[in-house]
């Protein structure tokens, strides 16, 4: 018990300070880097929570692929453009007082959320995650792909050349 | 740890991420703050999952990552073409549309 405190606390730094550096640094490549960092930290909280699959997904998915085609983008923008892109912030004492606004606003919601007691985890995981997608949740499951399919397709339609 | 701080901590992800996506001028810039933002819901998704002892939330969460990935690559199409139509992605200079 004491190793998921220590855990915790050490994955809930490492993502609040590098989703921080995420919005105020002021290097868009440095902010995609320290974004990676936010979502590896993100499926260490996932391994906390006893989800071992999730993380392999949000390391594969998430810091693998969404990181990879951030950084092809920039890269390509940045060719184009010719210098590195620098990037200021406007507003920002009104988006910080926002921000706090709804922060205050989830926190004061959480405060009438009533203690549950984590459950115990039955069986293999991976094992009921793989029967639940191919039986009750099939057809969502099918529509995802269907909707993959077009939103890659549509992104190469609107990223080709013109001739 | 409680179910409390798994959703303090997605809470302050969120609101990080929110304040991203207000202060940034950068169309990319923007679009990491969309993500911070899907990240803490998942956070929340998996927390919820976990102590209430019910699957869907897992299978939630993973419709949400590939539907984010899908997004991303969407959205990052648009910048691209944006950039190639007007040379800039700055967000303040897109206002084409404004009546």
């Amino acid at each position: 018990m004491t190793a998921e405190i220590l855990g915790f606390w050490v994955a809930a730094v490492v993502l609040v300070a590098s989703s921080l550096a995420v919005v105020l640094t002021p290097n868009l490549f440095h902010a995609v880097l320290w974004l990676a960092a936010a979502l590896v930290a993100t499926g260490v909280v996932f391994l906390l929570l006893e989800s071992p699959f999730l993380f392999a997904v949000q390391l594969l998915l998430y810091a693998g692929g969404v990181v990879t085609i951030v950084v092809f983008a920039i890269m390509l923008t940045e060719r184009l453009v010719g210098d590195s892109i620098r990037q200021t912030s406007r507003f920002v004492f009104n988006g910080a007082v926002l921000a706090a606004a709804v922060f205050v606003g989830i926190a004061s919601f959480m405060m009438h959320t009533p203690t549950l007691a984590r459950t115990a985890t039955a069986g293999d995981q991976v094992r009921d995650l793989g029967r639940a997608l191919v039986g009750p949740y099939a057809v969502p499951l099918q529509l995802l792909g269907v909707l993959l399919v077009v939103a890659l397709l549509g992104a190469l339609y609107f990223a080709r050349t013109e001739d | 740890m409680p179910l409390s701080a798994y959703l303090a901590l997605a809470a302050l992800v969120f609101a990080i991420g929110l304040f991203g996506v207000l202060t940034r001028r950068n169309a990319v810039g923007i679009l990491l703050g969309i993500e911070l933002m899907l990240n803490a819901v998942n956070i929340n998704l998996v927390a919820f999952s976990r102590f209430h002892g019910n699957l869907a939330g897992l299978i939630f969460t993973l419709f949400t990552i590939a539907i984010t990935v899908a997004e991303i690559a969407v959205g990052l199409a648009i910048v691209i073409v944006i950039f190639r139509v007007r040379r800039t992605i700055e967000a303040d200079h897109l206002d084409l549309l404004r009546g």
